[in-house]
């Protein structure tokens, strides 16, 4: 069953790559001047679509957590809004984060925002498709042996390395080089784009090397 | 031998500062100096000398050229004129060159091959140390003598276009200039017009006496494309016509007034292969020299190879054209052909001048002067000279008289050539060995010390030097028998002069002795940390336990921060990433609070909260449970009847407290900008300041000042409870009394003291509190039971310092004070005690916090922030101990506050004996893994380009900061040392 089960996380978290790769290269059919430096707004928008699109489209086709038993109509949407809600709270926290590690208050605001749209895309979205809006879930998974499936392992994974990524990519910022990607927030949306796709990668490869000293609770 | 890990830290530390200090006595070389700098052109110039009959011309000799124009290009390579590339592109000055009335040199740059010491050394004449940096401080004018400002005070008028260094170096110097700035390097052709557009106008005009002009635009183009790039055949060719304009219009002048003119093409330095400069290449240093003028004869053939000379030579060669007195502190000679077409006398006259400057400054500068060849020279030519002066007094024009001059000449020219040499070897030249030797005994204690961190940190806090192990004695004899022969061969050997060679044989002996002692600890705890590696391995006592996030943020930005000071932006920008580091740290202990508060009641095994690290698991026994439950136990058995709400309460402050002071922490930063790139934005610090804003100034102060007093006053006696609020109160009067904030009695009051009166009341508290402190401290070391009394003193030690700082602190800054003290009651209440820590980990936090607030300051890695008021309040004049000493203090502030809450901290916490000299093991290690990885980056830099603009100022703030956390550490083991009496 493992196998199976890696295989098909090997599968989703290729096609969140292509996604994000698609993103790069499908609105430079449609738009002007598109670049992801400078018109780096914009690609942040599309990124976050596609890779949110993806997963809301991996969640309903794959649905590795069958966890939900009621499926009435009303209980979908409240769980919907939910999750949007959640959403739209961990933009505004990831943006009153950057702001405390030091992202100018008023100028930039837009950019300051679009990035914790971004951030939020690659860590709390896969979460809600996950987990659910379900904060006890998400305590457990983030804590120490806390996982209980491969998916969530591979989730740990992706969220810790987009993290990472977002905080490596602050370090650039202070050299003289001038570079159009140090300018904020670019080097910091690259830095997480890149812990993302390198989570994406690495998480599938070290379960299945791992796979043998891994046991979950459930399983 | 056995040692408290205490003790053995602060002996490292002291043992560093030592070795710190040879290294920087070795980086910055002490300047040559002429000490008679007060009395600028008061000294008569040497007369003539003469045996027997006086001579009549004691005054100076009138000067040889009416106007002089300097045209300085920036980044000018010799080969750019003299090469294939000047034939091609620079005809005119070709011409002049091989043809004209001209001579031509290549003069050579000492390193940094930097525009602002180039601008020096050709002013001056000296060779420009760092140490002049910081000997100027603030003002970056310069102080030392120069051919400018002798010029001015002959009244000459002088005229400068061109890079607005000069306008920095010589403010006030210049009857009309105009700077341009070297900022933008993409631009080369506006930044030369800027300076071409004047040309014209001043040519004509002719009302000055000195034109220098300064371009900026090929250094530019070097900066972007290299020195191989079309661009500079361009620019090569728009200077030459702007010289030929330069020229032709001297010439035109020249019919109208008596003397020629001088005309001085020359470059600051040259160019790399990849077109940047700073270092000692061959391309960097060479830089052309021409000097045309109508008075020098007209050369019948090409002259290739033009002869070199030293770049220092040109002050003392325009000083001489100009007829002003030498610059004091020139170590340059004069470039004789200037001179050659004069007569007999005037030749002999010139050099003369010369030769008893550069003498002058060898007899101030060398103690051993009169054996040095070139001062026996000088003394035997200018015997010669008087001679000959009386000769030619007594008949003239003779052939005798002239062969004898000129044996005269050639005596004097070695001997400036001698004295020349033997002064500029003094100074511009890294010391070597100096510098290797200090490295050496750094890197030795830093090793000892990373080698001594399981044994340190074990819960016994003690370890065993081993001084008297068998190889110990037979290892020691050969190290010192090498580093003896080592010092011999170099000292003997070396051409420039050596600080550690000039030291006494006993004081080297001395430093051999430690160096060697070092080397042999070392490698004995080497050896046994291997025997005792395989011991352990053979029986795991430990299991190893898993590192927690913290402590893996804790080694990561250490090894961080100390890998970024490679960087020169990372140096300007230090406090970024001290910034960046702390609010990851409190994004870490939120982590930390939410998981030990949501997870610890899941009662999983340890893993829920924080896993002992100290390495061996020292402090493993007092993890007993998740930290809520213990801090809710805490609670419940100090007072029995707490209520439910309150431990609910006390809960979320656990888990707000991380934000709370991040919020402080964003508060803080946007108060003082600093660093290099975005210095320039508005902040709230320059907001507050400004005239218009008193006000709010003195409302931020009053509530700091409140706020300060409403955290320190808990944990003091009475007395000095009452001692504290006088004294802030007396802080608020002296801000007051300067000016800086006004009362709300008195809105506009006029007067404006010093405030001595002020400052003085608030010191007397200050010495109270701290002498209260001490008094309660010595009072529980008699009295060996009584804990709190040391805790209370400890706490009177840290309220003194807090009113100090309070006091020497500009007024804008007082909230960092007050914030500094918020934090630290947070952590210490809602995370510390909570989340039980161990002493390392504390450690490090302190020190963080302490680095952060030493940049929230106003601080920054650059000498000029460097707030030296705080030197001056309550003191009349300038009194150097204390003003340097109060400098010091306003200016660590931060770390210091720090420090002494971490010693208040740790001694209030029973929970463990050891802490405070783990704490001082770890405080030492923490601070000199930074210095001692700067000290061996700045040595592989040491040709940087900005060597001297931002890694040596950083040098020297790390080795006072090596200073202060040695002082630190001496308080930590006497606070153990009582409680060791004490058990």
């Amino acid at each position: 069953m493992k196998d199976t089960d890696i295989k098909r996380l090997l599968y989703t978290h290729l096609l969140c790559i292509f996604s994000i790769i698609l993103s790069v290269f499908i609105p430079s059919l449609f738009l002007e001047n598109f670049s992801i430096l400078e018109t780096h707004l914009t690609w942040l928008c599309i990124c976050s679509g596609f890779v949110t699109a993806v997963n809301l489209v991996l969640y309903l086709a794959v649905k590795p957590n069958t966890s939900s038993k009621r499926s009435s109509l009303s209980h979908k949407v409240t769980r919907f809004l939910k999750c949007c809600i959640y959403f739209l709270m961990s933009c505004f926290s990831f943006h009153v984060i950057f702001v405390l590690y030091g992202a100018p208050l008023i100028e930039l605001a837009l950019e300051t925002f679009l990035f914790a749209v971004i951030l939020s895309t690659f860590t709390t979205v896969p979460c809600l498709c996950l987990l659910g809006p379900n904060l006890k879930a998400w305590l457990r998974v983030f804590s120490r042996n806390g996982v209980s499936s491969i998916w969530e392992n591979s989730l740990q994974m992706t969220t810790i390395s987009s993290f990472v990524g977002a905080w490596l990519g602050a370090l650039p910022i202070p050299l003289d080089w001038e570079r159009p990607w140090q300018v904020w927030p670019i080097s910091c949306t690259l830095g997480a784009t890149f812990g993302y796709v390198a989570g994406l990668v690495i998480s599938p490869l070290w379960i299945y090397w791992n796979r043998k000293q891994l046991t979950y609770k459930n399983n | 031998m056995r040692l408290g890990s205490g003790t053995f830290a602060t002996c490292c530390v002291a043992i560093e500062v030592l070795g710190i200090a040879v290294f920087l006595r070795g980086f910055f070389p002490a300047p040559v100096r002429s000490s008679a700098r007060a009395v600028h052109g008061a000294e008569p110039p040497a007369p003539e000398p003469s045996a027997g009959a006086s001579s009549n011309w004691t005054t100076l000799p009138s000067p040889l050229f009416s106007k002089v124009v300097i045209v300085l290009i920036d980044a000018l390579r010799d080969d750019f004129v003299f090469g294939s590339k000047g034939v091609k592109f620079m005809p005119y000055t070709t011409y002049l060159v091989e043809k004209g009335a001209s001579h031509s040199f290549v003069a050579e740059a000492k390193p940094p091959t930097v525009t602002m010491p180039r601008i020096k050394a050709l002013m001056t004449g000296s060779l420009p140390g760092f140490v002049d940096v910081v000997r100027n401080l603030n003002s970056p004018a310069l102080l030392e003598d120069s051919v400018i400002r002798q010029a001015k005070t002959a009244g000459k008028r002088i005229i400068f276009y061109g890079d607005e260094t000069w306008v920095k170096l010589f403010p006030k110097h210049f009857v009309e200039y105009d700077g341009t700035t070297s900022f933008f390097v993409s631009d080369y052709t506006e930044v030369d017009n800027n300076v071409t557009r004047h040309l014209d106008k001043v040519l004509k005009r002719g009302d000055w006496d000195m034109l220098i002009l300064h371009y900026l635009g090929l250094d530019h183009i070097g900066h972007i494309s290299g020195p191989n790039s079309p661009l500079i055949g361009h620019k090569l060719s728009e200077m030459d016509s702007v010289l030929m304009k330069i020229h032709t219009s001297l010439q035109s002048k020249e019919r109208e007034t008596p003397l020629p003119n001088l005309l001085v093409l020359c470059g600051d330095h040259g160019m790399s292969e990849t077109g940047s400069h700073g270092a000692s290449s061959m391309e960097e240093v060479n830089t052309p020299l021409i000097l045309i003028s109508s008075a020098f004869e007209r050369k019948p053939g090409d002259i290739r190879h033009p002869k070199h000379v030293q770049q220092t030579d040109v002050a003392a060669t325009l000083a001489i054209a100009l007829g002003l007195p030498i610059p004091k502190d020139s170590v340059g000679s004069l470039l004789f052909p200037v001179v050659e077409g004069r007569p007999m006398r005037e030749q002999l006259r010139f050099l003369h001048l010369n030769t008893v400057q550069l003498s002058k400054l060898l007899q101030e500068n060398v103690p051993s002067y009169e054996k040095d060849p070139g001062f026996e020279q000088f003394k035997m030519s200018e015997r010669l000279h008087g001679n000959w002066i009386r000769l030619y007094l007594e008949e003239k024009h003779s052939e005798v008289l002239f062969n004898l001059g000129s044996k005269v000449l050639r005596q004097y020219l070695a001997a400036l050539k001698t004295l020349s040499l033997s002064l500029s070897t003094q100074v511009a030249q890294y010391d070597m060995y100096s510098m290797m030797v200090g490295t050496v005994v750094v890197l030795e204690v830093l090793t000892l010390l990373l080698l001594s961190v399981p044994q340190a940190l074990h819960r016994k806090a003690e370890l065993e030097v081993p001084l008297s192990s068998p190889g110990f004695s037979l290892l020691f004899y050969l190290v010192i028998l090498v580093l003896s022969a080592v010092h011999v061969i170099v000292c003997t050997s070396a051409e420039s002069s050596c600080y550690f060679c000039g030291l006494s044989w006993l004081a080297a002996g001395g430093v051999m002795v430690l160096a060697s002692a070092l080397l042999c600890v070392v490698v004995s705890v080497l050896t046994n940390i291997l025997v005792g590696g395989n011991a352990s391995r053979k029986n795991p006592v430990h299991p190893s336990s898993r590192w927690s996030e913290l402590d893996l943020l804790i080694l990561l930005g250490t090894a961080g921060h100390v890998l970024s000071l490679g960087a020169s932006s990372f140096v300007e920008e230090e406090h970024q990433t001290w910034y960046f580091l702390v609010n990851t740290l409190c994004l870490a202990l939120s982590q930390e609070t939410y998981r030990n508060c949501f997870l610890g009641d899941d009662s999983e095994p340890p893993c829920g909260l924080r896993v002992e690290q100290g390495l061996d698991g020292a402090t493993a026994a007092w993890q007993d449970g998740p930290a809520c439950d213990a801090l809710e136990r805490d609670k419940g058995h100090r007072s029995p009847s707490a209520s439910q709400g309150l431990r609910g309460h006390e809960k979320w402050m656990v888990l707000a407290s991380p934000w709370l002071i991040l919020a402080c922490c964003r508060l803080l930063r946007s108060l003082n900008q600093t660093g290099v790139q975005w210095a320039h934005r508005p902040d709230l610090g320059h907001w507050l300041t400004s005239s218009d804003h008193k006000a709010e100034l003195s409302v931020l102060a009053a509530i700091s000042l409140l706020v300060v007093f409403v955290l320190v006053q808990r944990g003091c006696s009475s007395v000095s409870k009452a001692a504290l609020a006088l004294g802030l109160l007396g802080v608020y009067c002296y801000r007051a009394a300067i000016g800086s904030v006004r009362f709300p009695w008195r809105p506009d009051s006029k007067d404006i003291s010093k405030g001595i009166i002020e400052a003085r009341f608030v010191y007397v508290f200050v010495l109270g509190i701290l002498f209260t402190g001490t008094k309660d401290l010595l009072k529980s070391q008699v009295i060996a039971t009584d804990f709190q009394l040391k805790t209370v003193g400890l706490w009177e030690i840290h309220s003194g310092l807090v009113l100090l700082a309070a006091l020497l602190f500009r007024p804008h800054n007082l909230p960092v004070l007050a914030f500094s003290l918020l934090i630290q009651t947070l952590m210490t209440k809602f995370i510390w005690k909570p989340l039980r820590h161990d002493a390392a980990e504390i450690t490090v936090m302190h020190y963080w916090f302490g680095q952060a607030f030493f940049y929230f300051q106003g601080n920054s890695n650059n000498i000029a922030t460097v707030d030296i008021s705080a030197g001056f309040v309550g003191l009349d004049t300038y009194v150097e101990i204390p003003a340097v000493l109060l400098t010091a203090f306003g200016t660590y502030a931060g770390p210091v506050l720090w420090a002494s809450h971490l010693v208040h901290f740790l001694s209030s916490e029973t929970r463990s004996s050891s802490a405070l000299s783990h704490a001082c093991f770890c405080y030492a290690l923490i601070c000199s893994i930074p210095v001692s990885t700067y000290i061996v980056l700045v040595t592989s830099l040491r040709y940087h380009l900005f060597i001297w603009s931002v890694f040596s100022p950083k040098l020297l703030y790390e080795g006072m900061h090596l200073l202060i956390t040695a002082a630190v550490c001496v308080f930590f083991t006497a606070m153990d040392q009582t409680r060791l009496t004490q058990s």
